[in-house]
Parts: structure tokens; sequence; C-alpha cells
């Protein structure tokens, strides 16, 4: 069900402002990839162009390639719509829909599609989407309230459960836990950890020891100067990456030296 | 007091005393503005009833003493900061005040003036062969649902469309002209638009043209610009996480729009419609060109002269015939008529947007 994706040569563009250059990276398939780096060095920019997302900002467009599976995501033919159907994503602030109830959050990648769901088998994805994503007990018994009403941490899970529910094959994660507590981190930790038995998982994070916890290979990004765009400096195992890096400024960043 | 600053402390007295002492700051107890404002009122009154001043004389000058005693009073106990405020509490309250009064006069001009024309047969009858006494707005108030309803079923997909279009699709030139040309529509004076509706059907109907439709038309060349500006500012509302969290779940934009961006948003859309529809209601001079006047029912808005509401309180006004008393109580009448159907709208503008906005309490 998980899918690999292979970047060569990818360079992304905000109108004629180049914001990441001259990336390859392959990511495995049912594994964690975890992106670190300083804030502004287009970890972010490099994610949402591995589903399309970053076409939604006007002017944005991407040279090179990006393959999944061996096909072409960027082909004139390829849909955004359907690709970002098999590659779902977790944005850095808890995003619930503020019309919809708990349950209809869950459900609203089919509920919004239009697809035909038995009553059944709505609250059988409700359920196993919200137990995978570690809410289930704490709103199992008010699924019609608002999913603006849980904590924020709660409606980060919502998110989570929100996003797995149409069970895509690769799941990116922006920062998923820059607003959680230490308590919910551990809980969607312990989530990407079962998730990736099924899913190829890519996860941004500005916590080394997330990263050192959660991920099997790094990737390290940095700004080539002020104004300058985004690279990748190195990427490999994540126990080589944090023991030893083969790029200064990547074991500057790690050790905290940065800067 | 306020001077602390400037004055050095002695050598060997410590500052961290002086400054703890000025975290509590004399008061005025609560009550002292509320006698202070008793006495200028008794001072209001007496100057009024025993000297002989006039009523607005005194009033104003009752609450302009009043300002001056709490002013002093609080520069001299609590300090400058603290007398700045009551003078900004009053001012604000002064302004509140002002503003309110034209409302509170309008409304009760209308309601003692127009309540004792309202009764079942002024509602139930028309002003066909009625000379003198008796008669009603039957016809003008069905004129008036008609025309508002035609003209709201044409500005409201229009409008809708167009704020969707500015908010989510249009960028660069053309979004700019919309934008440009709403803003020119919104500053149409209500006659040129009764103008260029009469215009428009002269063209198909031949001069001395007159139906309600006409002024449907005309209403909603009014009526357009606002839907499209509250739409507008109401989708801007809508974060563009939610859009983005849509997208990410693999929704096409359109279904996003209707299904997550429009639900989010729909509790202000309707309200700036209803206050739109209430905007428009009330316009009397395009109806005049357009819709014409007359005395009878007529419910077809596609065949000849339509009465409406202020359309009808204008010729009321106009020609209340001999004696006058009675059509002026007529145009009374209507206006009460007017303005609760106005105001009912505000008030169910704002049960929708209580009842359709996102709740955020469980």
């Amino acid at each position: 069900m998980a899918k690999s994706i292979d970047v060569s040569d990818l360079n992304i563009f905000y109108g004629d402002f180049c914001a990441v250059e001259d990336v390859t990276i392959p990511i495995a398939a049912r594994s964690v990839t975890a992106f670190i780096g300083p804030s502004g060095c287009g970890k972010s920019t490099f994610l949402r162009s591995l589903n399309r997302m970053h076409e939604v900002i006007p002017g944005a467009r991407v040279e090179g390639k990006i393959l999944i599976d061996g096909a072409d995501l960027y082909d004139p033919e390829v849909d955004p719509v359907e690709v970002r159907r098999q590659i779902g994503m977790v944005f850095q602030r808890p995003n619930p829909f503020p019309t919809m109830s708990i349950a209809e959050n869950v459900i609203a990648g089919m509920r919004l599609n239009s697809r035909k769901l038995k009553k059944a088998e709505a609250a059988e994805i409700v359920e196993g989407s919200l137990r995978r994503a570690n809410l289930w007990t704490e709103v199992k018994d008010r699924l019609d309230k608002p999913g603006s009403s849980l904590s924020g941490g709660q409606q980060q899970r919502l998110c989570i459960a929100r996003a797995i529910a149409v069970q895509p094959q690769v799941l990116l994660m922006d920062e998923p836990c820059s607003a959680l507590d230490p308590i919910s981190t551990t809980a969607i930790e312990d989530l990407i950890h079962e998730l990736k038995e099924d899913y190829t998982i890519v996860i941004v994070t500005h916590n080394m020891q997330q990263a050192a916890r959660v991920s099997a290979t790094t990737a390290f990004f940095n700004l080539a100067g002020v104004g300058r765009p985004g690279q990748l400096i190195e990427y490999g195992p994540t126990t080589k990456i944090f023991t030893t890096p083969e790029n200064e400024s990547t074991e500057a960043y790690i050790s905290g030296r940065f800067g | 007091m306020s001077s602390t600053l400037a004055t050095q402390p002695p050598p060997g007295e410590q500052a961290t005393p002086k400054f703890t002492a000025r975290l509590h700051s004399p008061q005025l107890p609560r009550w002292v503005p509320w006698a202070l404002l008793a006495g200028s009122v008794a001072v209001g009154l007496a100057l009024h009833f025993m000297v002989g001043w006039g009523r607005a004389l005194a009033i104003v000058v009752a609450w302009l003493g009043y300002m001056g005693l709490l002013v002093t009073v609080s520069g001299r106990v609590e300090g400058r900061r603290k007398a700045k405020d009551r003078l900004a509490t009053w001012l604000v309250t002064t302004a509140f005040v002002l503003a309110l009064l034209p409302l509170g006069s309008l409304l009760w001009q209308v309601v003692s003036n127009g309540l004792p024309a309202i009764n079942a047969g002024f509602l139930n009858s028309s002003m066909r062969n009625v000379v003198g006494e008796g008669g009603g707005i039957f016809h003008a108030l069905w004129g008036t649902l008609i025309v508002t309803a035609l003209a709201a079923l044409m500005s409201i997909p229009i409008g809708l469309a167009t704020g969707i279009y500015l908010v989510e699709y249009g960028n660069g030139r053309m979004a700019r002209w919309i934008t440009f040309l709403v803003d020119v529509m919104t500053g149409i004076p209500s006659i040129v638009a009764g103008l260029f509706a009469y215009a428009l059907f002269v063209i198909f109907f031949g001069e001395g043209v007159r139906m309600g439709f006409g002024g449907a038309v005309a209403l909603s060349v009014l009526m357009i610009p606002l839907v499209v500006r509250s739409t507008e500012e109401m989708l801007k509302l809508v974060p563009n996480e939610l859009r983005e969290a849509s997208y990410a779940l693999g929704v096409p934009k359109w279904r996003t729009i209707i299904k997550v961006v429009l639900p989010t948003a729909i509790a202000g859309i309707i309200t700036g419609i209803t206050i739109a529809i209430a905007r428009v209601i009330g316009e009397t001079a395009p109806l005049l060109i357009i819709c014409g006047s007359t005395d009878s029912v007529n419910f077809n808005p596609f065949d000849g002269r339509m009465m409406t509401l202020p359309v009808f309180i204008y010729s009321q006004y106009k020609n209340p015939g001999v004696p006058p008393e009675f059509g002026i109580e007529r145009a009374w009448g209507a206006a009460l008529v007017l303005t609760v159907i106005v105001m009912t709208l505000n008030l169910v503008a704002r049960l929708i947007s209580y009842y359709f906005s996102p709740k955020t309490k469980a």
C-alpha cells in the first residue's frame, strides 16, 4: 500500500524567487523520513511539493522530477486532486472544520467527496481512525460535538485521524507536534511508529530528539545564505546523521552550535 | 504626586518603598460619579423649574457641569491619567447618546403617529375608490413584497457568485476591474438606478412603460453590490487553513468552496443579504419612476403599475385629499409597517447568524 518517493534535481519557485534548490533524495516506503533544519530553509515548501499542495499559492511552481513509485508526480496529465487523495497531509496548526462534528471531521475526506457511506461503515471508520490517533477514549461519548470544542492537542490528533481515515499511501506531517504538550507528542510519536508499518511517512520537525526517536532516515536542510534558496545539505540513516554527520554545518546544527 | 520622578530622593532614602506605595493609588469610591451625576441633574432641574431656563439648555448645562465636576474631582483625588480616562468615558457616552437620540425620536414619531392608523381594514384594503376616510395599504404591501422578493431573487445568485469569484478565483486584472465596478455600483444614486431600469424597459415595451419587474431590476442594481461586498468580506474571513485541509484530503476546489468555505461563512453571508434587502426595501425614487403609483391591487409584476409602501407613503403625503388628516394618517401607518418590516428583517438576520454560525462550545 505504501509508496516510495524519488526526488531528483528539484527546484521550487515562488514567482521568480527560488525557495528550494537542487534537492535530490530518495524516500523509502514504509519508513519514517525526518526533515530538520533552521526556520525558513524550505523544509515545509519541499514537503508541500510532495503532494502538490504548494500549488495553491499563486505563482508557485517546480522544476525537476518527483517520482512516486516510478510515476512522475508533475506529469501534465496528473490530477493534483488525485495526488492528494493518495498523499495525505497533517499541518502544523490543527485545522478541524468548524462546521462539522468530531465524527464528521473524521470522515470529512469521504463526505466532502460525496462518497456514499453506510452508517455502520462510517462508524467503523470513525472509531478505527480515532483509535489509531489515540483519541477514541477521550471523545467516544461526544462524537456529535463540534470538532473545535476540543483542546489544541486533541484537535491535532483529530486532524491526524482525518488524514488517515482516507487511507493515503503517504502521510506528510508538517511539524505536527509543535503546538502539543509532551504527553500528546508521545501519543503522536507512538502513532507514527504504528503507522510506518503501512504508510510512508515524511515529517518536518524542529525537535531533534523527536527526529532521532521516530525516523529511520534524516535529511538536513539549510539556507545557502540570507535571501538565497534553501538546500538539502545531507541525508542518511538517522543514527549516522546524529552521530557522525559528514557535513560540518549538520554537526553544528544538531549539536546546537548553530549560527 | 506626578512629580515623583522629577524630584531626586534625598541621599540615603530608598526608592523601593516609594514605588510600592505607588501601586496603591487613591481611587474614587464607586458611588461618587453617580452622586455627582445626581447633583448635576438636581442643578439642571433647578435651572429649569426655578430659574426658568429652557429644557434643552438645562440638560446641556447639567451634562457639561457633570463632566467638569467629575474630571476635577477625579484629577484631585486619582491623578491625571484617571481623570483623562473619565473624560474619555464621558465623551464616548455623549457620542453614544447623540447617536441614539435621532433613532429613538424617529421610532417614537413613527409609532405614536402610525399606531392609530393600524387596524385590520388598513392592512386588508386597497385605496380603490377611497376618498377621505378608510382605505389601506393592501396593494402597496403586496407590491413591496413582490418587487423586493424579485429583486432579491435576481441579486442573490449574481452577488453571491461574484463574491465567490472575487475571493476564490479572481486574481489579476479581471478581479481588480470587477472590484472597481462594484465600488462604482455601490455609489450609484438610487434615482439613476430607476432611470436605468426605465430606459431599459422602454427599449422593449415603448415609452411610458410601468411594471413591478422594472422596479425589481432597479432595486437589484442597488442590491447586487451590497451582496457582493458582504459575501466577499465574509469569505475572506474563512481561514486559508480550512481550504488547505480540504485540498489535502483530495477534495476538488469547487467542492471545497461549496462544502467547507460557504458553510463556514454562511451565517455572515445570510446576515449581509438580509441587511441588503432591508436597505433596498425602503427605496422610493426608482420605484416611483418605473413601478408608478396606483390605487388598485396588482399581483402581476409584468403588467402595469404596482404600488409599493415607500411610494404609497410619498403619494399619501403629497396628495392627502380633502380633508387631509386621513391621507397623512395613512402615510404614518404605512411608514410604521415599513419600519416594522425592516426591523423584522434585521432581527431575522441576527437570529440566522446566531443559529448558523459555527459552534465552538461543546
